[in-house]
């Protein structure tokens, strides 16, 4: 392809929206489904304009409902649609856990087999509004936790245009987490950029001195991070984990036996977290290639204060990660 | 019962409530012997609810149904032996083993579980519902749920979706008066539960369940309603089961006095006595019936009783699908 090595610049939130006018097109088993995701444009805006161009019956605004329009994707999805729900943020998706855990994850396994379930459920997650103690939190790890869902984290401009494609050819349920404070960032991808592939993590830099460990913001905070470090020497490796669940554990334990040294960036609260696990992996399997323990940055555990100078120090920035490298390099 | 019946229709549909009081009565005896483990719910008392609306459907009609499926399932056409064996835990099962009496799973008879939280497969139903819209196929749901199900918040969510989308779903509900041990007075502050239909602007109507006739008559004019307007429609079916609710259930809740005089009301008796008066079957053919099921129990424990363990190797399959899957 010609263009292959030009770049646009886009939003995030562009780059969703194309995703989902490329996946309508596509084929005509996919409709959107969510709160106002018609008439109002989608809650950040993201499918403004899709209403009018794919009509109602593909772009299905819901009444308030998460537990009965998620099921409802769900029963779709089996019946031979290819169903996208969205529901607003991740707070709001506990109201239709039951259906992702208990049916979207389960049914293939209790019908041994018979009944699969291609849905895609996207959902907003994180910081970054000041939206406070109901829409701001960072539970990619809830998701995580459940056999039977894949898990994707849309931490680059590439993955938000891509991941959507790549998941709506997955025969089983597939949950994708985007991210609130990075609707408007702008970022460069190809020109000629669409479906990504789903399975596996991604060195976003490559370095010597430490790894970097992270998935959503935490990439575009640990690359900001990692330019500040070049200036002092120092030449960390950031690794994008991109697929929550099932995790690609092989780049980053590849990417530790050659640094030997990690820290884990994630927003979310520590305990029981996926950097938890990740962590944890790490000691299971490269403990002897460490210099140093594994760290950990995560988000402080407080419900989100609404208060800016409060939000901003309830997750880990780009200095915390930069001041911490030096730590644990002990470059004070 | 004052109507009368087509001879051949009517010793199916005996044979068909027969085939299931036998087939939970047994399954009860192996529950005590330990060949089926877990939870099991029996369907003892509410034959003509399952038998009767399955009149209704077609071969291409989907059903979702609940953890008290067996009846369903028995009366859709599922093979008997295939769900003992699932029962048994045996990969020759109708859901490989992996579900048990609670997920009794047969895609190719559009049969989708077999769901144990209580209210949970009426967003599916509504979403196979809606699938069946959109691909403009003439295919109806039908969903199957108790009466303790309507006090679940995903009961109303989906009346509302149903309604508001007008997809074709029969949605039966099966009022046996309990929910596991707390009664209908105890849990609904309309214990009509088809008055609730209205408040999302839905036809509904209430049959005896214990009257296979009258279950059938009311499922295939609701049936053909949602066929001719594309609308759904709530029918309940009030029944009394005659078991406990499961094999752990003491029944403090209720009186004996009571489950005798619902006993008086059984399904079967009722249906043979109409057959018995209308001279279409006389005894000798009532045994021969029974000797019918009888056989064709013993064949399904027979089968489940020969079937096979899934082997130890194979604990993580069905998580995700396999590559033929996709």
């Amino acid at each position: 392809m010609a263009n292959e090595n030009n770049t646009i610049s886009i939003t995030y939130r562009e780059a969703i929206k194309q995703a989902l006018r490329d996946a309508l097109r596509a084929d005509e088993r996919v409709f959107l489904m969510g709160e106002d995701v018609g008439r109002y444009g989608g809650a950040f805006a993201v499918s403004k304009g899709l209403l009018e161009e794919f009509g109602p019956d593909r772009i299905m605004d819901t009444p308030l409902s998460e537990s009965g329009f998620v099921g409802a994707g769900i029963g779709a999805a089996i019946a031979g649609m290819r169903p996208v729900v969205e529901v607003m943020t991740v707070n709001f998706s506990l109201l239709a856990m039951d259906q992702i855990v208990n049916n979207a994850a389960t049914l293939l396994h209790m019908s041994g087999g018979q009944v699969n379930v291609p849905v895609v459920i996207r959902m907003n997650s994180g910081l970054g509004r000041q939206l406070a103690a109901q829409h701001s939190h960072s539970w990619e790890s809830f998701y995580a936790h459940i056999p039977g869902l894949k898990v994707l984290s849309a931490g680059t401009h590439e993955d938000a245009r891509g991941m959507l494609l790549a998941a709506l050819k997955e025969p089983d349920p597939v949950v994708i987490f985007e991210y609130t404070a990075m609707l408007n960032l702008e970022g460069k991808i190809p020109a000629g950029a669409g479906i990504v592939e789903i399975q596996k993590a991604a060195i976003r830099r490559e370095g010597k001195d430490i790894s970097i460990i992270t998935y959503g913001p935490g990439v575009y905070k640990s690359l900001e991070a990692a330019n500040e470090l070049a200036k002092l020497g120092i030449d960390a490796e950031v690794v994008d984990l991109r697929v929550l669940r099932p995790l690609d554990e092989s780049c980053f334990l590849q990417s530790v036996r050659k640094t030997h040294r990690a820290l884990v960036v994630e927003e979310a609260w520590r305990s029981v977290s996926i950097s938890a696990e990740i962590s944890s992996r790490i000691m299971e399997q490269a403990f002897y290639e460490l210099d140093a323990p594994v760290h950990r940055l995560c988000g402080v555990e407080v419900p989100m204060p609404y208060p800016k100078h409060l939000e901003d120090i309830s997750v880990p920035q780009a200095g915390d990660i930069v001041n911490m490298i030096k730590k644990i390099l002990q470059h004070d | 019962m004052e109507n009368t019946i087509d001879r051949d229709h009517g010793k199916q549909m005996l044979y068909q409530m027969m085939l299931i009081r036998r087939f939970e009565e047994k399954a009860a005896e192996l529950y005590t012997q330990t060949k089926i483990r877990g939870f099991l719910h029996l369907y003892v008392g509410e034959e003509a609810v399952a038998v009767g609306v399955m009149q209704a459907l077609k071969t291409d009609d989907n059903i979702l149904s609940t953890y008290r499926e067996h009846g369903h399932a028995l009366a859709r056409g599922v093979d008997p032996g295939r769900i003992m064996a699932e029962m048994y835990g045996k990969q020759e099962g109708c859901s490989r083993g992996r579900g048990g009496s609670m997920h009794l799973f047969d895609a190719g008879k559009k049969f989708f579980g077999g769901n144990a939280i209580v209210g949970g497969h009426l967003p599916v139903a509504v979403g196979v519902a809606l699938a069946a819209k959109k691909q403009k196929a003439a295919r109806l749901t039908c969903c199957f749920f108790g009466e303790g199900a309507a006090a679940e918040g995903e009961f109303h969510e989906s009346m509302n979706l149903a309604m508001l989308w007008e997809v074709p779903l029969l949605f039966v509900c099966e009022n046996n008066l309990y929910a596991m041990g707390t009664a209908l007075r105890y849990s609904h502050s309309l214990p009509q539960i088809e008055l609730k239909g209205s408040a999302y602007g839905m036809e509904s109507m209430a049959v005896n369940g214990m009257d296979v006739l009258a279950v059938e008559e009311a499922a295939i004019r609701a049936a053909e309603k949602i066929r001719s307007t594309g609308k759904p429609f709530l029918l309940v079916c009030n029944t009394y089961r005659f078991r406990a609710h499961s094999m752990f259930d003491a029944e403090l809740y209720r009186n004996k006095a009571e489950v005798e005089e619902w006993k008086k009301q059984d399904p079967i008796t009722a249906l043979q006595n109409l057959l018995l008066e209308q001279g279409s079957l006389d005894a000798a053919a009532i045994s021969e019936l029974e000797s019918t099921v009888e056989t064709a129990v013993q064949k399904a424990v027979g089968f489940a009783e020969a079937g096979s363990w899934e082997p130890v190797e194979d604990l993580t399959r069905f998580v995700y699908s396999e590559p033929q899957n996709s």
